[in-house]
């Protein structure tokens, strides 16, 4: 067995300059790559655990007639006794938690300013309500208050409103009337999602109901469970007649679909990526080629064969391959783990409540992504490293003769 | 025995339109335990009928017999196997692999050839002791004098024991004294093993050491300089 590695190890010392630089432009593009890999999935990651959380929960159930996009609390559209048919979802086994909600459409005006917002009536005491529980400032609101509301942090801020402060709620009523009515302002939520907070005030269930003569009605029971895997066995459990029963991938087809199409764009920009990348250590090998077509020559005459020639070259390619993506996915993932811990800031990037997004982005890189970049980008380089090694072994050993 | 038999060999050069008759129609026996010369003026085809000899190229008609070997229709993996097996070269630049050092120079013709570790120490080692670098024997070709670089080359071109040695203007980049010493070795490895020796050469100090003479002219052989001892 010839020792390759150890003539493409000294081959590529060399011209250490070029092969260091070709080596770092492989390592730019892992890093890169793993980078992007880790910020989109931390983004699908982060998307989707925000819209179950916040919007969707894992499965709703609606009235029959339900429209999610209309916010009427008209009865006909609305479930009856939705506190005694969540408790009954909620005995079963997977649900970790399901509550009624109300939604309403109505518009807050503080000072002379005016803001359209959804109105949510919600049973206070339900785990599933944590995510409102993180406050900025003040108390939640309690069961039986009915002067009380709780408003988002961004909400707060535009309307210049704080914890004691007074506002006034108009509501579109269950009869297609306006009512309204004085609220102060008991605590400011921050969910994290400027998007989502800046659009939603909180009401208890009964004052909700009350206000907006939604009668003993709620527009969905919001259901989380344990596992949502679990989803399709707990929906089919509670099928009943007069509801709609969805799970969370019938109500966030966009979100799922993106995420599904999140791989396959990954796949796109690792392709592009890796093919300049692999462009930059093809371009190193056939310099070599050219420089060295005496040695090969000489080689070939004292008995290398093609296929030796070639092993030769892809021996090169693959030390120069380990070696930057090695390096790439050291920076990759110290970037990844670096940016997990602290976040990307974006802010309020405006997206609807059907994919919601947090306003700091955390960076989630998978061990699968990981080693199947790092499998790419190996076979791609070593791959596109064939063009040159054969053009290498096709060379004729007559060069070698030829003298300067 | 004859190591090589070429019959009414022919090689045309086609660059473009342009056409050279580098061979026209050649017959030559090389027979085992020659020491011999080509000469004749520059581009009168020496170095074309070396590559044919070697296997390097192949003729455009004609016949290459090589230890008994027809070679015509060989591939280029047969012709590489050939030439590892039967065939050294030692060419007029001192055409080492400059990142190996000239021990491992020496030894690339037996890992090519499958030796195992312990037969490439022993015969690497005896090897740079017959043309004298073992003192040298872990420096690159650019630690080396062009007459080391070239020792090794012949070492290198031995190194499998092959039954022809093809050497092409070997002494060319030599001073007097290398050429001489590098000439002095080929010689007694000559007399020793009985190695057969082809040179294309202008140089009369590589002449003088030939047991025949062989002379080129415009791609045809002038004088078949029959063996004569020397
Ligand atoms: N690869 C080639 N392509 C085209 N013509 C070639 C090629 N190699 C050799 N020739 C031509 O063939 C003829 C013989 O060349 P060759 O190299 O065999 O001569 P030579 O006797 O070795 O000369 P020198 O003493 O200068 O080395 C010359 O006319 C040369 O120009
Ligand atoms: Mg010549």
């Amino acid at each position: 067995m010839m020792n390759y590695f150890k003539m493409a190890y000294r081959n590529l010392g060399r011209h250490r300059r070029r092969s260091i630089l070709s080596g770092l432009a492989l390592a730019m593009g892992t890093a890169l790559l793993m980078f992007i890999a880790a910020f989109f999935q931390g983004e699908m990651r982060s998307s989707m655990e925000t819209t179950l959380r916040l919007n969707s929960g894992h499965i709703q159930v609606q009235d029959a007639d339900y429209d999610p996009d209309k916010l009427s609390v008209a009865w006909e559209y609305l479930i009856e006794n939705p506190e005694q048919v969540a408790a009954q979802i909620e005995a079963i086994d997977q649900v970790r938690a399901a509550t009624p909600r109300l939604f309403a459409s109505g518009i807050v005006s503080a000072l002379d300013e005016s803001i359209g917002v959804q109105i949510m009536g919600i049973v206070p005491d339900s785990s599933a309500n944590d995510p409102y529980r993180q406050l900025v400032s003040g108390e939640f609101i309690t069961a039986d208050d009915r002067e009380g509301i709780v408003i988002g942090y961004p909400l707060a801020e535009s309307l210049g409103l704080k914890v004691g402060d007074q506002l006034n709620l108009l509501v579109n009523t269950s009869e297609g009337n306006v009512d309204e009515q004085k609220f102060a302002v008991r605590g400011i939520f921050s969910t994290g999602t400027t998007a989502y907070d800046k659009g939603i005030v909180l009401l208890p269930l009964a004052k909700a109901q009350a206000f907006s003569g939604a009668g003993n009605h709620a527009s969905i029971i919001f259901i989380l469970l344990k596992d949502r895997e679990q989803a399709d066995v707990v929906a089919a459990a509670i099928q009943g007649s007069g509801y709609q029963v969805k799970t969370w991938t019938e109500l966030n087809e966009l979100l799922v679909l993106v995420n599904d199409f999140s791989n396959a764009y990954l796949m796109i920009i690792n392709l592009i990526i890796l093919g300049v990348t692999a462009t930059v250590i093809v371009n190193t090998l056939l310099m070599s080629v050219f420089e060295r077509t005496r040695e090969i020559g000489i080689l070939s005459a004292i008995g290398m064969k093609g296929r030796q020639v070639v092993t030769l070259f892809l021996a090169e390619a693959s030390l120069l391959a380990s070696g930057g993506i090695t390096f790439g996915s050291l920076i990759g993932w110290a970037l990844s783990a670096y940016f997990g811990k602290v976040g990307v800031y974006f802010g309020d990037l405006g997206i609807s409540n059907d994919m919601l997004l947090q306003d700091r982005i955390y960076t989630y890189l998978t061990l699968e992504s990981a080693v199947n970049l790092i499998i790419t980008a190996f076979i791609i380089t070593v791959l596109a490293s064939l063009y040159p090694a054969r053009m290498a072994s096709r060379m004729e050993p007559v060069e070698a003769l030829h003298g300067n | 025995m004859e190591v090589a038999k070429l019959t009414d060999v022919t090689r045309v050069y086609k660059i473009g339109e342009v056409e050279t008759r580098a061979l026209n129609g050649v017959s030559l026996t090389i027979g085992n335990g020659e020491f011999t010369s080509l000469v004749g003026p520059s581009g009168s085809g020496k170095t074309t009928l070396l590559q044919l000899i070697g296997c390097l190229d192949q003729p455009t008609s004609g016949k290459v017999v090589i230890d008994g070997k027809e070679t015509t229709n060989l591939n280029r993996n047969q012709r590489a196997d050939l030439r590892k097996g039967t065939i050294g070269f030692v060419f007029q630049f001192f055409a080492l692999i400059p990142t190996l050092t000239a021990y491992e120079n020496a030894e690339m013709p037996l890992l090519l050839n499958g030796k195992n570790a312990a037969e490439r120490k022993q015969r690497v080692m005896e090897l740079l002791k017959a043309v004298d670098m073992t003192d040298r024997a872990h420096h690159r070709p650019d630690q080396l004098s062009g007459g080391q670089q070239q020792r090794v080359a012949v070492a290198r071109a031995l190194a499998t024991n092959p039954k022809l040695i093809l050497a092409d203007e070997p002494t060319a980049n030599l001073d007097t004294e290398n050429g001489e010493q590098v000439m002095e070795i080929m010689k007694k490895l000559n007399k020793e093993t009985g190695t057969t020796f082809v040179f294309a050469t202008h140089d009369p100090r590589v002449i003088k050491y030939a047991t025949r003479v062989v002379t080129l002219q415009d791609g045809l052989i002038t004088n078949n300089g029959k063996a004569s001892a020397k």
